[in-house]
């Protein structure tokens, strides 16, 4: 049988206040445990919660970026459980009427196509602490310094189809989220979370199968191997004539596997209600308009841009504004190489595979932009060749910043001299005598087949410094 | 010394008639002496009181001396207070010491008030009679056997035992108004959000709100003065301006027009009370008021509406009392859940785990929409009834409680019956409204305390009128018979 799968996301970024989202403790990431909760972070008897402005905007900024219907009046609710590293015995979060509601995000598939996603609703909620289990002789420390960090859940429809949109609808939301300067979307230390609800069901089904949710998947790469891992054993079960159980399942990215956590029915009744400690956040029709102006260019707006200035195809274009960074990077070399399709080509090209191979960000790239644009001047002016371009950015990439010294020191200048390149054609032409006749008894066809054989020997011979353009025009003069 | 009002105390250390340190002194001594009889307090703080006093008679001597430096007061140990234990009446709470200081008690210390020690409560501030405390219930200073009313019961029974001038209370279904009736006090509760609840041990939050239990009106309003005002670490709590509350006491009374809601003397209010409150509205009228009968609909759903909002947000507001960080933790835990059910199920008196229980199902999947939300629907139609009624009238009175303090473990086996002697008070924290209890009479010796209701941030009219009727009566004057 044929299974497609249904997978809806449940995103948690850490909002980038400097205080939490309800007390004025630190939020900053890795002090010394316990450092940063205040009496408030502690659920110490009598405290009570103040809800910090600043997380309000940035969920707006969030909500406006994805097109979302803004609730002006919203509610924060008290989810009821027992944890240790829950110090009140509740997290303060949203249930009906969360800041954000619905909404969308437009992201790129494989085959060069847009795929819409709808976003159910984002919230506003506080973290828990953290239970630390090792070095307390078989006791649980707490550590309460993330208690009350500010979090936006962000909640997709289950309309991603699989590991890899997930993986794009991720990134999109990664890249918004760094555009507004809401987050700084370190997966590795937690500022953005993922939980993933999975299901599957044959192949032009309409009603959704049971879902298993998998928790707390912290990079791309395990988010799409997460699912795949899951979406197989879906499959395994229901063809071998079990059925999938709703439950929650834990990632192990060293097994590459998932496991089953807590089943339903020992899901917890939450017993949300109004949070009656904090009133109803009231955001004014001034204030929206304020945040709204205040926006800065957005993915979307930048990607249509890129498409009308640079006349990049969407995908591209997509890709190019993922990140910011990336997006700024590309924008510089553009302009200052003049030419976007080679800077483009660049980017997603020798850039791309460069920092993919070598784990970095664009802002860690060993080549700043503009020596990148310097680089692909050198191509376009033709002082340099396609080749030459690439010997010299593996020498830009090793450390060299100096774009003009490396093609003289490397000898990658094009040797652009009809003279001394005729003469170079004059003797391979002399060296190919057999070839020579085949060329000139072959019709035009052929002889667009064949010439490559002398251009490529007068490369060769040439050591690659000659520009391929001119040989092969003199070429064609020559042999004619 | 301990005959005296706060306001004649503040005229007697102005005029050096005695020291900060000889007051407090004093009334050290009688609670060292008489609290065995009563047990209002919970915790003395002697050493750190007399330390105060003594910075305050420096500060007199300096010249430096605010209005109230010197005066000493006691607080209801709901309030947190920095190294002095705060109990909450509770088990869980008995060996705990905040390590920070609440709004009120702050408030208090920058004006110099001395802090006699903290006192007795119901548990969590849960129970009508100060019998559900960990420390043992307070009898009242007017009949031994008797209770005090609660929750506030060892500030009202340490006020009417003249072990402190005044006391602060906390209000969250009547807390204060009914242990004020009881023992014969005045007793305010402000409006919701006049007052901080930074550092109030929070019962039902939406509910809770602290005020001033005292002698007089005149001692209320000076009081009321230093607690109210916008706190940044209350989000419940109102910005809005606090008037001078003693500066209308003065004024008469012609011409004010007081409702009386026929709900609020139907069966179960005893006759004898009731005689009493009529004997006290026909001061009023002779005061140049004019009476009329008014009527609040739904105060019959008012009790079961309470009896699920105030659990529910109990429910969740004691859910951090779980012994990892703080508070009682039961011996040799064998895992999380062990700790867990045990420290509560130890920690936590027949009362609280009843409340919470109550909470816990109203809120549960399934039931919530049935029992809460329709309890909040309700909240609003209460809130509906006093808000039509002060279109006619500016204060509604009623008697604060439907009977004088009744006997110690009479009404402990019955929750309900409990629960039923709050009838007059509940709606009013519904509501958010300010009221008051004043002493109005004897019967059989023990005190009838009179409620008059505001309209929202009508504190003032409240006080001028509790103060009009204490210039023309001596109710607030009577002291039980027993003491010393």
């Amino acid at each position: 049988m044929q299974w497609e799968a249904v997978i809806g996301l449940e995103v948690h970024v850490q909002l980038a206040t400097k205080s939490k989202i309800f007390s004025g403790a630190s939020t900053a990431f890795g002090a010394e445990p316990n450092t940063q909760a205040c009496a408030v972070d502690l659920g110490l008897p009598g405290v009570l919660p103040v809800l910090n402005a600043e997380v309000v905007r940035m969920a707006v900024m969030f909500g406006l970026g994805i097109h979302a219907h803004i609730n002006q009046t919203n509610i924060f609710a008290r989810k009821n459980y027992f944890y240790p590293d829950l110090p009140k015995g509740y997290q303060t979060s949203q249930m009906d009427l969360p800041i954000v509601g619905k909404g969308y995000v437009d992201i790129p598939l494989d085959n060069g196509e847009m795929k819409r996603i709808g976003v159910t609703r984002a919230h506003l909620e506080e973290d828990a602490g953290k239970s630390l289990h090792e070095d307390f002789h078989g006791m649980t420390g707490i550590d309460l310094n993330r208690a009350g960090t500010p979090l936006l859940e962000i909640v997709s429809e289950p309309e991603l189809c699989s590991a890899k949109e997930a993986v794009a609808y991720l990134k999109y939301i990664h890249g918004l989220i760094r555009y507004l300067g809401i987050s700084d979307g370190n997966m590795a230390q937690g500022s953005m979370r993922c939980d993933a609800n999975v299901s599957i069901r044959p192949k032009g089904e309409t009603t959704l199968g049971t879902r298993a949710e998998i928790k707390n998947v912290n990079s791309f790469r395990f988010i799409e191997k997460a699912i795949n891992f899951e979406i197989e054993r879906q499959i395994d079960v229901l063809e071998a004539g079990g059925k999938v159980v709703q439950e929650t399942r834990l990632y192990d990215s060293e097994r590459d596997e998932t496991r089953s956590m807590r089943g339903k029915e020992e899901a917890n009744d939450y017993r949300y209600f109004p949070c009656p400690d904090l009133l109803p956040v009231v955001i004014s029709d001034e204030d929206l308009r304020a945040i709204k102006e205040a926006l800065p260019e957005l993915p979307e707006q930048k990607r249509q841009r890129f498409m009308d200035k640079f006349k990049l195809s969407e995908y591209d274009a997509t890709i190019l504004t993922e990140e910011r960074e990336t997006a700024e990077y590309f924008e510089q070399v553009a302009s200052q190489c003049g030419d976007a399709k080679l800077a483009a080509n660049w980017m997603m090209g020798e850039i791309a595979a460069r920092l993919n191979k070598n784990n970095l960000e664009i802002t860690e790239s060993p080549v700043p932009a503009d020596r990148l644009a310097k680089l692909l001047s050198r191509l376009k002016d033709q002082t340099i060749n396609g080749k030459g371009a690439k010997t010299a950015f593996e020498a830009l990439w090793e450390g060299a910043d100096d774009v003009d010294a490396v093609i003289e020191a490397k000898g990658l200048k094009q040797v652009t001299d009809t003279h001394a390149i005729a003469a170079i054609i004059d003797d391979i032409i002399a060296k190919h005598p057999e070839q020579v006749e085949q060329y000139k008894a072959a019709d035009d066809a052929k002889r667009k087949k064949m010439i490559g054989f002398f251009v490529g020997q007068v490369m060769k011979a040439s050591k690659g410094s000659a520009n391929p353009g001119q040989v092969n025009q003199l070429l064609q003069q020559k042999l004619s | 010394m301990h005959e005296l009002t706060i306001a004649e105390l503040v005229q007697g250390l102005a005029d050096k008639k005695f020291s900060s340190v000889e007051l407090t002194q004093h009334y050290i001594s009688r609670i060292n002496q008489l609290d065995k009889k009563y047990n209002s307090f919970i915790t003395v703080n002697e050493d750190e009181a007399l330390n105060q006093a003594k910075q305050a008679d420096q500060l007199r001597a300096n010249g430096q001396a605010n209005q109230f430096a010197g005066i000493p007061v006691a607080h209801k140990d709901i309030f947190c207070t920095k190294g002095i234990k705060t109990t909450c009446g509770s088990k869980m709470l008995a060996n705990f010491v905040a390590p920070y200081e609440s709004t009120v008690t702050e408030k208090f210390s920058q004006a110099n008030f001395i802090t006699l020690g903290k006192t007795n409560m119901d548990e969590f501030a849960m129970g009508s009679s100060n019998e559900t405390s960990h420390f043992g219930s307070v009898c009242n200073p007017w009949d031994t056997k008797r209770v005090p009313g609660g929750s506030s019961g060892g500030s009202a029974a340490a006020v009417a035992a003249q072990l402190t001038p005044a006391a602060t209370g906390t209000d969250t279904g009547g807390s204060i108004r009914q242990p004020a009736a009881l023992c014969g006090i005045t007793g305010i509760k402000p409006t919701y959000g006049r007052v901080s609840r930074w550092g109030m041990i929070a019962f039902a939050s939406s509910l809770d709100q602290a005020g001033p239990m005292t002698r007089t009106a005149e001692d209320a309003a000076l009081l009321l003065n230093v607690m109210s005002g916008f706190d940044c670490k209350d989000s419940t709590c109102v910005d809005q301006p606090v008037p001078d509350y003693t500066e209308s006491l003065n004024q008469p009374l012609t011409g004010l027009r007081i409702g009386l809601p026929k709900e609020y003397f139907s069966a179960g209010i005893d006759s004898n009370v009731s005689k009493a409150i009529h004997a006290a509205l026909d001061v009023y009228r002779q005061l140049g008021a004019t009476i009329k009968e008014v009527s609040l609909p739904h105060t019959a759903l008012s009790l079961p509406a309470y009896y699920v909002i105030a659990p529910a947000e109990a429910s969740s507001n004691l859910s951090r009392f779980d012994g990892v960080r703080y508070g009682y933790r039961c011996e040799t835990p064998e895992n999380l859940e062990d700790l867990y059910k045990r420290s509560r199920g130890e920690g936590f008196g027949a009362e609280v785990k009843r409340r919470i229980l109550v909470g816990t199902y109203a809120l549960s999947a399934g039931y919530y929409d049935a029992y809460y939300i329709k309890a909040q629907k309700i909240r609003r139609l209460v809130k509906q009834d006093f808000t039509d009624v002060f279109n006619e009238v500016d204060v509604i009175m009623s008697p604060t409680a439907p009977t004088t303090a009744f006997n110690l473990g009479e009404k402990m086996d019955d929750p309900v019956a409990m629960y039923a002697s709050d009838i007059n008070t509940i709606a009013v924290n519904l509501a958010g409204l300010p009221a008051m209890s004043i002493p109005a009479g004897l019967v059989d010796g023990l005190p009838v305390g009179l409620q008059m209701i505001g309209n929202y941030f009508a504190e003032a009219k409240l006080l001028q009128v509790a103060h009009q009727f204490q210039q023309a009566t001596d109710w607030h004057r009577q002291r039980p018979t027993a003491l010393d």
